[in-house]
């Protein structure tokens, strides 16, 4: 077996054993830091995806995030006032279920996705990161000034979303429907990455031109891939709003965008488990410098500067080498 | 709706406008000569701000103030350039995101540490406060007026820069041929150095201006960053004259749109919804403008294929 994938699996052991004992030791505040990195996995994969995968530098992905937390937000805020969310030309009811919530917040953040996705990717390099970055600000500042959903103030919704069969207000339980998604969406990842899209989108990242010469459009490479990595990191953005039970303008902010981006280098660019080593640790950063300084960010910073500066290829890199890479 | 407010909200477009040429022309310069896209721009915005406060309360002089300013920027940007900066020309461009990125974490929390997270006051100073008279009986804050003339200045002094002097020529050559312009005997890391100090200084002057007009605190100048991003895909990334161009299209284009659009709804719709539908259709609007120049142009207005 290769190291990194006994690494992966290691990873995968650590994630699911740390909430477990949290619940032996009844500390339900670690469990509620483990399931927030296992989210912000899911974002990281969903980046991932595109930027390891495809070599988009999307600095708008907090774009996708946002309006999975929102999708999440406006049905379950219909369905908390049993008011439908439109009533013309169908009536469509507000929910709380979350597999519903799941499938419209991946199908909204795919849609959007393909839009801001066909736009971006006319251009290319650094052009794409200014604006896959300006249509993220474009979604926050609407966010901010549409009044009907809370506007600046974000929507508070009282109850999280039900899922058949489990309570999901016990964080054990609600942990347990995140890390399944996050195998799942890894499994699908994989999948595809090592299909024949996968490979044309690899060879795409590598070299445009020679794609070209054996009859692959790169442009249509690209916008599927940013459509499903936007469709993931939907998923994510849905399943963060159901932990917090809150969902405000910040989750489309630039900062989101970048954070999602710094999961993925601390872990390993390009890796199928980099983003979620790279979440666990950051969580995990935070939770220990935090308790240091008030000023953790300063630390974070001269990290990541360090990590990008010295160590590129992130913690995976560190741990197991180079990558063997058919490049 | 009178002429005369319509006037007043032109102004004010212009004077945006100006301030974000200020920033755009220093991401612009430091793209084109050294290749390097600089996230960490909006950190000197900061420092300018900052330092303009902390010099106008300690010495009452905002001329003085405003020096501090420049200097501060200036000086930080030399440091960065110097320690930092310079490992990433011949990286790609997420490295270069990810290292200003890491750099406006320790920036903006480094400023917390020393100011606090309270915002600071810059006062706008007597000779320069109140109304001023201006033909058709328009009344508009001097301080304003002082800003669109003190970023025309600079603009123009930028433009002698480039095209008169010496600097200016290295500055140019740089741009066209990095390799070539090293070989005829010009040290090309002092002078990218020069060029990012340069760009720093551009961008804490503009910082320090618009301190006096709104607060000054940590993270001010993020939404200013990236609105200049806005205006240097819409002029052309590398075009100063694409940034100039750019920056008034922006600034009039947020002023006027929040300005117009509620009143435009109103027409068709009653007051209430009008505000909102307009309101969150201005805020978008620069960015449907940049997304129409990119179906058109995918390089900017004065790009480069």
């Amino acid at each position: 077996m290769r190291k990194e994938t006994v690494l992966n699996a290691f990873v995968l052991f650590v994630l699911l054993a740390v909430p477990l004992w949290a619940l032996q030791a009844d500390e339900p505040f670690i469990i509620t830091l483990a399931t927030k990195a296992v989210i912000f996995a899911i974002a990281g994969v969903g980046l991932n995806f595109a930027l390891g995968l495809g070599g988009l530098v999307s600095l708008g992905h907090a774009a996708f995030f946002g309006i999975g937390g929102y999708t999440m937000g406006i049905l379950a805020s219909h369905a908390q006032s049993y008011s439908a969310v439109i009533e013309w030309p169908i009536v469509i009811e507000g929910t709380s279920s979350m597999p519903i919530i799941w499938l419209t917040a991946v199908l909204f953040s795919g849609v959007f996705a393909l839009i801001i996705g066909a736009l971006s990717l006319r251009t290319s390099g650094v052009y794409f990161i200014m604006i896959t970055l300006a249509f993220g600000q474009m979604l926050f500042f609407f966010m901010i000034s549409w009044p009907t959903y809370g506007g600046e103030d974000g929507l508070v919704i009282y109850v999280r979303n039900g899922f058949p069969g489990l309570n999901t207000l016990d964080p054990i339980q609600f942990f347990g429907i995140c890390f399944a998604l996050l195998c799942l969406v890894l499994l699908v990842v994989s999948r595809i990455a090592k299909s024949s899209f996968g490979l044309a989108l690899g060879g795409a990242r590598q070299n445009e031109e020679r794609m070209q010469a054996i009859g692959m459009v790169p442009y249509r490479l690209y916008l599927i891939a940013f459509t499903i990595s936007g469709a993931i990191t939907g998923l994510a953005g849905a399943l963060f709003a159901d932990l917090n039970r809150f969902v405000s303008p910040t989750m489309f902010s630039w900062q989101t965008s970048g954070e999602i981006m710094v999961f993925i280098i601390l872990g390993g660019m390009g890796r199928l488990f980099g983003p979620v080593v790279g979440a666990a640790l950051f969580i995990l950063l935070e939770h220990l410098l935090g308790g240091l300084s008030e000023f953790w960010h300063i630390y974070l910073g001269a990290i990541l500067l360090g990590v990008v500066l010295f160590a590129r290829g992130g913690l995976i890199q560190l741990i197991v080498g180079r990558e063997i890479s058919h490049d | 709706m009178s002429l005369i407010l319509l006037i007043e909200q032109v102004l004010n477009g212009l004077q945006f406008g100006v301030m974000l040429f200020l920033m755009a022309a220093g991401l612009t310069l430091i793209f084109g000569v050294m290749g390097l896209i600089n996230l960490a721009h909006g950190s000197f915005y900061m420092i300018g701000a900052f330092a303009a406060a902390a010099t106008a309360a300690a010495t009452g002089s905002f001329l003085l103030a405003l020096v501090a300013s420049l200097v501060a920027a200036a000086a930080a940007g030399a440091i960065v350039e110097m320690t930092v900066i310079r490992r990433l020309y011949t990286r790609d461009h997420l490295d270069q995101v990810l290292a200003t990125f890491a750099l406006i974490l320790i920036f903006s929390e480094g400023t917390r540490w020393m100011f606090g997270s309270f915002p600071l006051f810059l006062e706008i100073p007597e000779y320069l406060s109140g109304p001023i008279r201006l033909p058709f009986g328009i009344e508009y804050p001097q301080y304003r007026l002082a800003i669109i003339a003190v970023g025309l200045i600079v603009a123009g002094g930028l433009f002698a820069l480039i095209a008169k002097t010496r600097i200016g020529i290295q500055i140019r050559a740089g741009e066209s041929d990095r390799e070539m312009i090293a070989a005829l005997g010009v040290d090309i890391s002092k002078l990218y150095t020069f060029v990012f100090a340069l760009g720093a200084a551009l961008a804490g002057i503009a910082g320090a201006l618009i301190g006096a007009i709104q607060s000054v605190q940590v993270g001010m100048g993020e939404p200013v960053l990236i609105l200049a991003f806005v205006v240097i895909v819409i002029g052309g990334i590398g075009s100063i004259k694409g940034a100039l161009l750019g920056a008034l299209l922006v600034g009039l284009t947020d002023t006027l749109a929040g300005f117009l659009l509620p009143k435009a709804f109103g027409l068709i719709m009653d007051a209430a919804a009008a505000t909102s539908v307009g309101s969150s259709l201005a805020s978008m609007s620069i960015y449907i403008l940049m997304a129409g120049v990119l179906l058109f142009k995918p390089t900017g207005l004065f790009g480069s294929t």
